[in-house]
């Protein structure tokens, strides 16, 4: 669905998503502990889409995305069901967080923890949420 | 205890497979497990007799206080060796009377299930237990009277019971939760233990109401008495057991228990021997005016319903004696002419007995047993009617009544005489009139419930003594809540109650003697009855009709707009009352502000009132994107960074949504008149006013500490994190979070569905693809204006095609 | 601030349900979004408003300098506005479907077709 005239449009879009996408990783890493997590983290990476389907079209928007949007939703619901149970395994009642740390080689260490799970599983079913909406509706349109 | 009820109900349920294996013997197996129960509870006389409590504590839900916890003293006692006694003769009474009927498994597990529900009723303690056994027996009754299902009487008749009885049930509910809450707790013999006056207590008219209309209507007390005649509707079995032995004492029943508690004062002596004798006096006076058989005996029990009562009102020692020996009594004699009744109608297909006579040669056991539970009936010696009778007259001329209520109850007393002469007289005796079938002696199995309850009738009269010590006498003083000095006996001397007797026995014979022509006389009466409580009955069923009619109209319109304004103005008037008159609002608020963000506030404002007052939908779009971006700016200006993120981005994917769907809509049609924009926006203001209100009230008042402190301190601490926004969304509050990314993912899928699953997509509805940034081409003529007139031609169209399929129907009918 | 931000929440609540009352579906939509703005402003003010505090723990610390701004209303919020952007893609797509079947936009003849 390439149309004429709208040039800056494509270059936009295609620099745009990758970045996008990667200040979405960035938002929701660091969510826990500055502005960000999984809600909106999940909603850029959306919006990062979201302009690609505008520029071109729903069927290369699902090419570039690899993976359908409805399994985008069930990963992220499965993600954030995983994080129910070990908590559940350490006799605990459900959801309550646990920590692993992770010392990296350099001396920086990385904090693994259940929240951080479901964090992911918020952003993925956010993500997929809305780009099911959207990739759906655009759809239509252009039938 | 709780065991032999149990045990009822899993009978009442393997019935069905039993009655495959063995067909009509069933009954006869049946029977065995009541008449067990019955020598179970008849082993426990002694003891009971000797003044012990037998209690089975099990609890069932204690953080409600409600228990299954038994009881079994004197009355409780009585009550279950009549629950199983008669009932183990009316099962095998039924297994005759039904025989071949197709419909007999059901009969029999309905029966055993009210069996299993009335034995719980009087053994259990607690309160709401009571409550649910009362309830199940009036829902087995219903089934029981609506047994003959294709029946429209039947129906009817079983509706009018069920209304009646659970109308009253709910009163008695209430009844109960006051007197648990007055008494402290919900069990009886706590509440009875507890040294709180009840009767001193803010709530005790309140609750005595409530508990006797709840008796009342169990019990067929006059107004509610007409529901019990018609409930004769239902096999014999069952009027003899439930309608005359067991299910309708229930509510006096209950009124013996709570004696204890509330009875003795003046309102309770008024109002129950007042309505004793109101129901006497009916009872009797119907009675005497019918011809069916059933129907006799459906009035004279409502006769002793009142008799019982009239005693329990009367509130002395002697009364209650009188209670338990005239309850006794009434329970032998009436099953036991029930079941009889049951044989006549079985053998000669009619009830009417001025159809009926000379049977006494063709039925001779029959005639026999009746003319003995008739004597009982009527009070006449030797039986355990008359020991009953007399003490009945004995202490209704010493307790604290009026020469009136005295009165009714001789007059009813005559009555009553005529009535039994006419049961056990008129069908046996005299000239025999032929039958339209052959008429024999019934079946064995039939008969053994009468005889056995007639001996027993006999016995007891002769041996009052035994009765009185091992039964009644526990049971009147469980009643009375003391002991109970008394003793029953044949022979009281010559006195007032005997000449009493006397007289009534002579003169219902006499009134009996001259019964046909005193029936066409009564027929001047047929007016007033007929405008009697029953018609108020029926008054008050079309009442609810028409008032459901009327709220469905006017509450159910199917206008979505319409029941909108009402939930509104509910909430204003509700919520707004409150309001004013609960709370005051302080105006102490912190009124420090910036230009800056007064700026945003009117920019908010005045996009809220375009996006509801543009004409066109791109302005709308615009100024819903104006508004949120504001509520976006206040999020930011006012300390929370990730609320105004989310909202930016939300509001970003909000437009994009509405330029894909909203411009393929039609544009905004303005349809509404200025009287209706204004009704409207009066409603709207005086909402939007109101929730002003509710908020400044919020900020105002402070009820509980915040829970908020807790998650600010452990943030850091225990979850590690430093943005405590994000901390309580996965972890603080993370099942929250989960439901909602739940709602999410189904609203995608649904909106997924909605535009994939589609039968038919229409040819051309597509072509303005590609339009999303461009403003939308107009769509086309015809969908817009899709207008009056064209809109009236389709329904023309329908209405026309809906008149065909009507006539057609017609034709095909 | 807070009595302004109640007035201002109050004005979109008014024009929310005025625009709900309207027959138009399309005018009904609009509502939707205003109602949604308008609980999540009414929920924000009725916390109490606070300035340039945004609760969040500085590095190193174990808890916040001084006072914050209540962090739970602007959870609930947060997940409102996703949840509301939710329904509303929801809501539309129906009235949309709907209206593609029925052919009217007119609430009031909507009802009709549920008989």
């Amino acid at each position: 669905m390439m149309k004429p005239g709208t040039l800056i449009l494509h270059v936009a879009a295609r620099f745009l998503v990758p970045l996008q996408l990667l200040f979405s990783v960035f938002l929701l890493l660091r969510g826990h502990n500055e502005p960000g997590g999984g809600f909106i983290a999940g909603l850029v990476a959306s919006g990062a889409f979201a302009l690609y389907l505008f520029t071109f079209g729903a069927v290369m928007t699902r090419d570039l995305m690899r993976i359908d949007p409805r399994n985008l939703i069930g990963i992220g619901l499965f993600l954030a069901m995983i994080s129910v149970f070990p908590a559940w395994f350490q006799d605990q009642a459900f959801l309550t967080s646990q920590w692993w740390p992770v010392m990296l080689p350099g001396g920086t260490e990385i904090k693994l923890s259940t929240p951080l799970i479901f964090d992911i599983g918020v952003y993925f079913t956010v993500f997929g949420s809305v780009m099911l909406m959207l990739v759906a509706l655009t759809e239509t349109e252009e039938r | 205890m709780q065991l032999s009820v149990l045990v009822i109900y899993l009978l009442a349920a393997l019935t069905p497979w039993l009655y495959s294996k063995h067909k009509a013997r069933t009954p006869n197996l049946l029977a065995l497990l009541p008449a067990a129960l019955t020598l179970w509870f008849a082993s426990h006389i002694p003891l009971i007799a000797s003044g012990e409590i037998l209690v089975h504590e099990y609890a069932w839900i204690p953080g409600l206080d409600i228990s299954l916890t038994m009881v079994l003293d004197g009355l409780s006692l009585m009550f279950a060796l009549l629950i199983c006694g008669i009932g183990t003769f009316i099962v095998l009474y039924a297994g005759s009377y039904l025989k071949g009927h197709q419909d007999l498994p059901r009969f029999l597990v309905v029966l055993l299930s009210f069996m299993a529900s009335m034995l719980g009723l009087v053994l259990a303690d607690n309160l709401i237990t009571l409550f649910v056994f009362w309830e199940l027996t009036s829902i087995t009754s219903y089934m029981l009277i609506g047994f003959n299902h294709q029946n429209a009487e039947a129906r009817k008749a079983a509706l009018q019971g069920l209304i009646v009885t659970v109308g009253g049930g709910l009163a008695l509910l209430a009844g109960l939760i006051m007197l648990a809450g007055a008494g402290g707790s919900y069990s009886l013999q706590e509440i009875f233990n507890s040294t709180e006056v009840l009767s001193e207590h803010p709530l005790y008219v309140g609750m005595m109401v409530c508990l006797l209309l709840g008796a009342f209507t169990k019990s067929a007390q006059f107004p509610f008495h007409f529901w019990l005649p018609n409930a004769m509707a239902a096999p014999t079995p069952v009027s003899a057991y439930l309608h005359s032995a067991t299910m309708v004492k229930a509510g006096v029943y209950l009124m013996a228990r709570l004696y204890p508690e509330l009875g003795g004062t003046d309102l309770w002596i008024n109002t129950l021997t007042s309505f004793g004798a109101l129901t006497m006096l009916t009872g009797a006076f119907m009675a005497i005016r019918s011809t069916d058989l059933k129907k006799l005996l459906a009035y004279s029990t409502v006769m002793a319903l009142g008799t019982l009562t009239l005693l329990l009102g009367l509130s002395t020692e002697l009364a209650m004696l009188a209670f338990a020996a005239y309850l006794l009594a009434h329970s032998l004699y009436k099953g036991a002419l029930f079941m009889l009744a049951g044989i006549v109608d079985h053998e000669t297909g009619t009830r009417d007995v001025t159809q009926l006579g000379g049977l006494r040669k063709l039925m001779p056991v029959t005639a026999l047993c009746t003319l003995i539970a008739a004597f009982s009936l009527a009070g006449l010696p030797p039986m355990f009617g008359f020991v009953a009778k007399e003490l009945l007259l004995e202490s209704l001329l010493e307790g604290p009544v009026g020469l009136l209520i005295v009165l009714m109850v001789i007059t009813s007393a005559i009555l009553v005489v005529a009535v039994a002469a006419v049961i056990a007289l008129r069908p046996f005796f005299g000239r025999f009139i032929p039958q339209a079938r052959t008429v024999h002696e019934a079946p064995k199995l039939m008969l053994a419930g009468p005889v056995v309850l007639t001996t027993l009738s006999l016995l007891a009269g002769l041996l009052p003594g035994y009765a009185g010590h091992y039964i009644t006498l526990p049971a009147s003083m469980a009643v009375a809540g003391q002991p109970v000095d008394g003793y029953l006996s044949l022979w009281h001397g010559f006195n007032l109650p005997l000449l009493l007797s006397v007289i009534s026995l002579a003169t219902g014979y006499f009134l009996y003697r001259y019964w046909d022509t005193l029936r066409d006389t009564l027929r001047l009466f047929n007016p007033l009855i007929e405008r009697g409580p029953e018609a108020g009955y029926f008054r008050f069923m079309q009442g609810i009709v028409l008032i459901s009619e009327w709220q469905t109209r006017v509450l159910q319109n199917g206008s979505m707009r319409n029941y909108l304004r009402t939930i509104l103005l509910t909430f204003i008037g509700i919520t707004g009352y409150t309001l004013f008159w609960r709370y005051e609002v302080h105006w102490n608020w912190d009124l420090s502000l910036y230009l800056h963000e007064v700026v945003v506030a009117l920019i908010l404002v005045s996009a809220a009132a375009a996006a509801s007052i543009t004409r066109s939908r791109l302005g709308a779009v615009a100024s819903m994107g104006a508004v949120g971006f504001s509520v976006a700016l206040i999020f930011i200006l006012f300390s929370a960074p990730d609320l105004g993120i989310t909202q930016i981005l939300v509001e970003t994917l909000t437009v994009i949504l509405l330029v894909l769907v909203l411009f393929r809509l039609p544009g905004f049609s303005s349809t509404s008149t200025p009287a209706e924009r204004g009704r409207d926006a009066f409603v709207a203001l005086l909402t939007g006013a109101l929730m002003t209100l509710l908020i400044m009230i919020t900020i105002d008042v402070q009820l509980f500490p915040s829970i908020s402190d807790y998650m600010i301190e452990n943030s850091q601490p225990l979850a590690y994190g430093r943005n405590i926004v994000n901390v309580i969304l996965v972890d603080y509050r993370a099942l929250d979070t989960l439901g909602e990314i739940f709602v999410l993912a189904l609203a995608a899928l649904g909106v997924y569905a909605m535009i994939k699953f589609r039968p038919d997509t229409q040819p051309g509805a597509n072509h303005y693809a590609g339009t999303l940034i461009l403003p939308p081409k107009q769509v086309p003529e015809k969908d817009i204006v899709h207008s009056l007139d064209e809109r009236q031609q389709m329904k023309a169209q329908q209405q026309k095609a809906q008149a065909q399929m009507d006539s057609q129907t017609k034709e095909t009918h | 601030m807070e009595p302004i931000m109640a007035i201002v929440a109050g004005c979109l609540y008014a024009a929310a349900i005025y625009m709900m009352l309207r027959r138009s579906i399309v005018k009904l939509v609009i509502g939707l979004m205003l109602l949604s703005n308008a609980a999540n402003l009414l929920i924000f003010t009725s916390a109490g408003m606070t300035r340039g505090a945004p609760p969040l723990i500085p590095v190193g610390a174990m808890q916040p300098e001084g006072i914050i701004a209540d962090p739970l209303p602007q959870a609930l919020i947060l997940t409102a506005i996703v949840i509301a952007f939710g329904v509303l893609a929801f809501a539309v797509v129906l009235i949309h479907r709907a209206y593609n079947i029925i052919h009217t936009d007119n609430l009031d003849q909507m009802k009709d077709t549920d008989t």
